[in-house]
C-alpha cells in the first residue's frame, strides 16, 4: 500500500520547510543559552540557590523572635591585588532566629588613590540562603574609599523563622555569611 | 516485519545506467556532494584523528607507568625547542600535561567518535537504509565535513601558542571558568574555543540535514515505524545535537567575551557566576555522551539482528527507548556537578533522574539478549564486536549507576573511578560499536571482504588490552587516585603499571586493524551485494558492493507483509 513518491518540486519545498523549522529550533536553543544568564540570576534570587541571600525592604515587620538561637559567622575577602583591608568587627554573633541583628564590617583603603569596590556575597550552608534576609547592606551599592580612609559598614539582617520548619536546615547550627570585595573599573561596569 | 522490493543493481549496472559515472578525483573528493563519498571522507578523517588522540593517550600512559616525572619534562623541552623558546620549567611541563589531557578529550569526542559514528556511518547508510538517493541537502553535507578540517587544525595549532602557564590549551575538555578565562592567558584557549564553535556548527548543519532527510526523503512505504533502528538512532541523535550544541555555543561564546572583551558572565567580580558555566556546559555535555553512544546502539541492533537471523526483539520498544534516553538525558546534567554544593533535595532529584535512564538502557540490553536468544547465530567479526559492546557497555553502565548516587559521588568525584566509568561506556562502548560497524559495513563500502582471522584477532587483542587498561582504574579510583595528574604516590604504582601494559596490548590490536584494512583493500575477496545472508534485511544489502555512485534512481517500495 505504498503511496506515490512526491514530485521533486514538492520534496524540495518540504525539505526547505523542515530545514527552516529545525534552524529555528537551533537558534532558539542558542537564545536560551544566552537567556540562561538572567534566568539563572533570577532563579538563584528566588530560591536562595547556591546560598543566595534574600533581601527585605527597610521597615519590614519581622515575625516575633522565636527564642531559637543560631550562630552567625562572618567571612571577608578581597580579590588578590585589591589594596583594601576588609574584616568584620566581630568574627561571630549569636542571634535569635527572627530578630533583627546588625553586624559591622570595617574596610580601609591602604593605597594612595581612591578605590571603588563592589562586594559579592553568599551564605553557607547554601540551603540557608532562602532564609537569610538582609534589610540593609553595603553590598547593595558600590563603595568608594579615599586614600587611607577607613569606614565601618553595617549589615542589617535577620534569619527568617521559617528556617525552623525546613527539614533541610534541621542541622543548621551556624550560618557563615561571606563577602568578597572586587575593584570596580571607573566606568562602573560591575553591578 | 516487512519485505523489500528494490532494484537489484548488479555489477553491470553502470553499463545500463548513468548511476556509476564518477567525477574526476579533485571534484569527487574535495567538492563532493555524494553522501557515500562524504561518509568515506568522514571515516578517513575520524581514523586519522583517532590515531592522533590515541597517540596522545599513549604519551600519558607512558608517563604514568611509574611514579615520578619520567618523560614529561623532556617532551615539554622538545615542545619549547620547536618553538625556539627557552627550556620548560617544571610548571610548564605540568601545563603540557594539562594540554595533553585536554587535547585527548576534545579530539576523541569531537574529531573521532562524532565524525565516525554520525558523519561516517550516518552519511553512508541513513540515506540507503530509508531508500533515498542522497541526503536532503548534499552541498550542506559538504560544508559540514569541510568545517571539521579547519576546526581540527585550530585545535592542533593551539598546542604551539601560549596558553597561560605554558603552551597549549590546558583547561580539560570541559573548559571550566575561571581556569579558562583568567587562568589561561594567551591565544591557545581562544583557538580551542573557536575550534569547538566550528565543529559545533558542522554538527548542527549535519543534524539539520539528517532530520530533514529522515523526515522527508523516505521511500514509499518506509514509515517511521519501519525504519531500521540505526536510522532511528541517528534521528534521535540529530535532535540531541540540535538542542544541545547551541547551548554549548552560547556558553563558550560568553567564555570568549569574558576572555577578550571584558564581560563578566562567569566572573564574580562583575556579578557573574563561574558555576553558571558548569550548568551550561553540562546541559550540553550530558546529551553529548548520548550523542556519542546512541548511533552505536543503532549499529549494534542491526548487527545483532543480522547475525542472529532474527528481527530485533521489541522493535518499537527499542526505538522509543532511544527517544526516552534522549529526553531524560536533558534533565540529569547536574550529576556532573554533585560537589559544587547542592542542597540534599537537588542531589536527590539528580540522583533519581540519572538512575531512571538505566530503565530504557536496560530495555535495550535485554532486547539485544532476547534477539540473540534462540537465534541462528554466526560469530562473524562484527557480531563478536557487538557482543563485546553489550558486555563492556553493561559494565560501564553499572559503574554509572554507582556514580549516579550523589553521596557516593562526593567520594569518587574526579577520581580514576570516573575515568574508568566513562572509558567503559565510550572507549569500550562507542569504540566497540564503531569497530563492529566498520567490519559490518566494510564489505559494503569497499566491495572487498575483510580478513575474518585478522578481525577476530583484532577483537581479542583489543578486548584484552582495553580491559587491562581500564579495569584497574576502578581500583585506583576507589583507593582515591585523582584524575588529571602526571604523578602519583608509590601506592598506586602496581595498577598504573598494569594499565600501561594494557595500553600496549590495545595499541597492538589497533595495528592489526590497520593491517586488516590494507590487506583487505589490496587482496581481499570481492564482496557480494549481501555477504551476510538472510539475516541482513536492510536496504543497503539489496545493492551491489560497493553501491553504485547514485543509488535508487527508481525508488524502492517497501511492502507490508502479514507475517514476521
Amino acid at each position: 500500500m505504498a503511496s506515490l513518491p512526491p514530485s521533486p518540486f514538492d520534496r524540495d519545498r518540504r525539505n526547505r520547510r523542515t530545514m527552516v523549522a529545525m534552524a529555528m529550533v537551533g537558534l532558539s536553543m542558542l537564545g536560551l543559552g544566552f537567556a540562561s544568564v538572567p534566568l539563572y540570576r533570577i532563579f538563584c534570587e528566588q530560591t536562595g540557590f547556591g546560598g543566595t541571600t534574600q533581601r527585605a525592604q527597610a521597615g519590614v515587620t519581622v515575625r516575633e523572635a522565636t527564642g531559637h538561637q543560631l550562630s552567625i559567622r562572618f567571612d571577608s575577602n578581597v580579590q588578590p591585588g585589591m589594596p583594601w583591608q576588609f574584616h568584620p568587627e566581630h568574627p561571630t554573633q549569636t542571634v535569635t532566629v527572627g530578630a533583627k541583628s546588625m553586624a559591622i564590617f570595617v574596610a580601609k583603603n591602604m593605597s594612595d588613590r581612591p578605590v571603588t569596590g563592589s562586594a559579592s556575597f553568599n551564605v553557607t550552608p547554601t540551603q540557608a540562603g532562602a532564609y537569610f534576609t538582609k534589610i540593609q547592606c553595603f553590598c547593595f551599592t558600590q563603595q568608594t574609599l579615599q586614600p587611607g580612609q577607613e569606614v565601618r559598614m553595617p549589615v542589617l539582617y535577620y534569619v527568617d523563622p521559617k528556617i525552623l520548619d525546613d527539614p533541610d536546615n534541621r542541622d543548621t547550627q551556624e550560618i557563615t555569611l561571606s563577602y568578597t570585595f572586587y575593584p570596580v573599573e571607573r566606568d562602573g561596569k560591575a553591578s | 516485519m516487512t519485505t523489500i522490493t528494490a532494484d537489484h543493481y548488479d555489477d553491470h549496472a553502470h553499463d545500463h545506467h548513468d548511476a556509476d559515472h564518477k567525477p574526476a578525483f579533485f571534484q569527487r573528493w574535495f567538492m563532493s556532494t555524494n553522501h557515500k563519498d562524504i561518509g568515506t571522507l568522514y571515516l578517513i578523517f575520524a581514523i586519522f584523528a583517532g590515531v592522533v588522540g590515541g597517540a596522545i593517550s599513549g604519551l600519558m600512559r607512558v608517563e604514568l607507568r611509574e611514579p615520578g616525572i619520567q618523560y614529561l619534562q623532556t617532551w615539554a623541552n622538545f615542545q619549547h625547542s620547536l618553538l625556539g623558546v627557552e627550556p620548560a620549567t617544571l610548571d610548564q611541563a605540568y601545563h603540557l600535561w594539562n594540554a595533553l589531557i585536554t587535547a585527548h578529550g576534545l579530539i576523541m569526542v569531537f574529531f573521532m567518535v562524532m565524525p565516525a559514528i554520525i558523519g561516517g556511518f550516518g552519511n553512508w547508510f541513513v540515506p540507503i537504509m530509508i531508500g533515498a538517493p542522497d541526503m536532503a541537502f548534499p552541498r550542506m553535507n559538504n560544508i559540514s565535513f569541510w568545517l571539521l578540517v579547519p576546526a581540527f587544525l585550530l585545535l592542533l595549532g593551539s598546542a604551539f601558542v601560549p596558553g597561560g602557564t605554558g603552551y597549549g590549551a590546558g583547561t580539560g575538555w570541559t573548559v571550566y571558568a575561571p581556569l579558562s578565562t583568567s587562568g589561561s592567558a594567551g591565544p591557545a584557549v581562544d583557538m580551542a574555543i573557536l575550534s569547538l564553535h566550528i565543529s559545533g556548527a558542522s554538527s548542527i548543519l549535519g543534524a539539520i540535514n539528517f532530520i530533514t532527510t529522515i523526515l522527508n526523503m523516505r521511500a514509499p512505504g518506509m514509515t517511521l515505524h519501519k525504519m531500521p533502528l540505526f536510522v532511528w538512532s541517528v534521528l534521535v541523535t540529530a535532535f540531541l545535537l540540535l538542542l544541545a550544541l547551541p547551548v554549548l555555543a552560547a556558553a563558550i561564546t560568553m567564555l570568549l567575551t569574558d576572555r577578550n572583551f571584558g564581560t563578566t558572565f562567569y566572573d564574580a567580580a562583575g556579578g557573574g557566576d563561574p558555576e553558571l558555566y558548569q550548568h551550561l556546559f553540562w546541559f550540553f555535555g550530558h546529551p553529548e555522551v548520548y550523542i556519542m553512544i546512541l548511533p552505536g546502539f543503532g549499529i549494534v541492533s542491526q548487527i545483532i539482528s543480522t547475525f542472529s537471523r532474527k528481527p530485533v526483539f521489541g522493535y518499537l520498544g527499542m526505538a522509543y527507548a532511544m527517544v526516552a534516553i534522549g529526553v531524560v538525558g536533558f534533565v540529569v546534567w547536574a550529576h556532573h556537578m554533585f560537589t559544587t554544593g547542592m542542597s540534599v533535595n537537588v542531589k536527590m532529584y539528580f540522583t533519581a533522574a540519572t538512575m531512571v535512564i538505566a530503565v530504557p538502557t536496560g530495555v535495550k540490553i535485554f532486547s539485544w539478549i532476547a534477539t540473540i536468544w534462540g537465534g541462528s547465530i554466526s560469530y562473524k567479526t562484527p557480531m563478536v564486536w557487538a557482543l563485546g559492546f553489550i558486555f563492556l557497555f553493561t559494565v560501564g553502565g553499572v559503574t554509572g549507576v554507582v556514580l549516579a548516587n550523589g553521596g557516593v559521588d562526593d567520594v569518587l568525584h574526579d577520581t580514576y573511578y570516573v575515568v574508568a566509568h566513562f572509558h567503559y561506556v565510550l572507549s569500550l562502548g562507542a569504540v566497540f560499536a564503531l569497530f563492529a560497524g566498520f567490519y559490518y559495513w566494510f564489505p559494503k563500502m569497499s566491495g572487498k571482504m575483510y580478513n575474518e582471522f585478522l578481525g577476530h584477532l583484532h577483537f581479542w587483542v583489543f578486548f584484552i588490552g582495553v580491559n587491562l587498561l581500564f579495569f584497574p582504574m576502578h581500583f585506583l579510583g576507589l583507593s582515591g587516585m585523582p584524575r588529571r595528574y602526571p604523578d602519583y604516590p608509590e601506592a598506586f604504582a602496581k595498577w598504573n603499571g598494569v594499565a600501561t601494559h594494557g595500553y600496549e596490548i590495545m595499541a597492538l590490536g589497533v595495528l592489526i586493524f590497520f593491517v586488516n584494512i590494507f590487506w583487505s583493500l589490496i587482496a581481499g575477496r570481492k564482496a557480494e551485494g549481501n555477504p551476510w545472508g538472510e539475516g541482513a534485511t536492510t536496504l543497503e544489502w539489496t545493492l551491489s558492493s560497493p553501491p553504485p555512485f547514485h543509488q535508487f534512481e527508481t525508488l524502492p517500495v517497501i511492502e507490508e507483509t502479514a507475517h514476521h
